[in-house]
């Protein structure tokens, strides 16, 4: 039988684990991988940022346009963008994540083809303008909108699937900070992303570290850009809400 | 569009006598060659080879690759900062592919 003093510490704990941010993925790496993730001049996902740079200034497709010669500075115009994505778009009210939002820009004011998910030009731009964020809180919006894609992202995170008949939620809730195989399990927060995989030897997308979960519990791999990982991933930015965006961090 | 493969971070300026450290981070698959494609043909190898670095002229670095190095190698390394002048860092892949940075060093 629970005392009072009991519940109170309960809910008190329970109060301030809300609160609290939760632990960054780096927070699991080792003292040598978080080092060369804080030093650009280590990092190798600053290769991709370096060619984002590049890709800001140069102009592209019928438009001839750059995005500096709208957006100017990407320090200053991009500055707390990536923390606030995916967020949902008011022209078409489809949600949109970071990548989703540069092709869209792409297509719509620089009449140009839109990269392939995934493709190297595609997380080069987006690891550049997420890079602008660094250090700022994510933080975004799950209500009005954005509400329904919250709402089926959070379903997902907490349904079983796969041969496996795990949830996210079982590993990333319940055993995070525990070991599985040579890892720790984290809280599987998006905070890095796209971030430097040491398994892919390649910077990657968040959808691309998806698709690698569900195949780890047999369960159907969904496209990248999919409504379904876009409303993982909305889900994904909420629990990490207040944690420090780190693009691009290196994960094992 | 010309893509940066290579980033080098050192300093701009040294005094006399300073040990300065060189850090150098190259954009490459390495791939092994011991791998094979989906229906089972080999992946042929393609790795950095040879990286060299000289400094006012003198040979300073060298470094030889193999395909146990990972994709994306960071190399860094200490030297003395003697006289102002162009350091000079190449790279050379198995495809004969030549990249060459030249960074400027003032030492007072």
């Amino acid at each position: 039988m629970r005392t009072a003093i009991q519940t109170l510490a309960l809910v008190l704990w329970a109060a301030g684990a809300a609160a609290e941010p939760l632990p960054s993925g780096s927070a699991f790496l080792s003292d040598e991988m978080r080092a060369r993730q804080a030093d650009d001049a280590a990092n190798p996902g600053m290769l991709w940022v370096a060619e984002g740079a590049a890709m800001w200034r140069a102009k592209a497709g019928p438009a001839a346009a750059a995005c500096a010669d709208c957006h100017g500075d990407a320090g200053k115009s991009m500055r707390g963008v990536a923390a606030r994505y995916p967020a949902v778009d008011a022209a078409s009210g489809k949600l949109l994540n970071l990548a989703g939002r540069i092709n869209r820009c792409r297509t719509r004011n620089q009449k140009a083809e839109a990269f392939a998910y995934e493709s190297d030009e595609l997380l080069a731009l987006t690891a550049f303008v997420a890079r602008q964020s660094k250090g700022l809180p994510m933080q975004v919006a799950v209500d009005g909108a954005a509400k329904p894609y919250f709402e089926r992202g959070k379903a997902f995170f907490h349904r079983r699937r796969g041969q496996l008949n795990l949830a996210c939620a079982h590993c990333h809730d319940k055993n995070a900070g525990k070991p599985l195989r040579g890892d720790v399990i984290s809280h599987g927060l998006p905070n890095g992303y796209p971030a430097y995989r040491l398994t892919w030897q390649s910077l990657g997308s968040l959808h691309r570290r998806l698709r690698s979960c569900s195949f780890g519990l047999r369960a159907t791999r969904h496209d990248f850009g999919s409504d379904e990982y876009l409303a993982l991933e909305l889900y994904l930015a909420r629990r990490a809400k207040g944690v420090a965006m780190e693009t691009p961090a290196i994960r094992p | 569009m010309a893509v940066p493969k290579v980033r080098v971070s050192m300093p701009a300026e040294a005094v006399r006598g300073d040990i300065i450290q060189i850090k150098t981070l190259i954009r490459h698959i390495m791939e092994t060659g011991y791998r094979v494609d989906s229906v089972g043909r080999n992946i042929p190898r393609h790795i950095v080879t040879a990286m060299r670095v000289t400094y006012a002229g003198a040979k300073i670095f060298a470094m030889d690759f193999t395909q146990g190095v990972a994709a994306n190698p960071f190399v860094a390394f200490h030297t003395r900062a003697v006289e102002s002048g162009d350091v000079v860092f190449t790279w050379t892949d198995s495809k004969g592919v030549v990249e060459t940075v030249t960074k400027t060093i003032i030492v007072t």
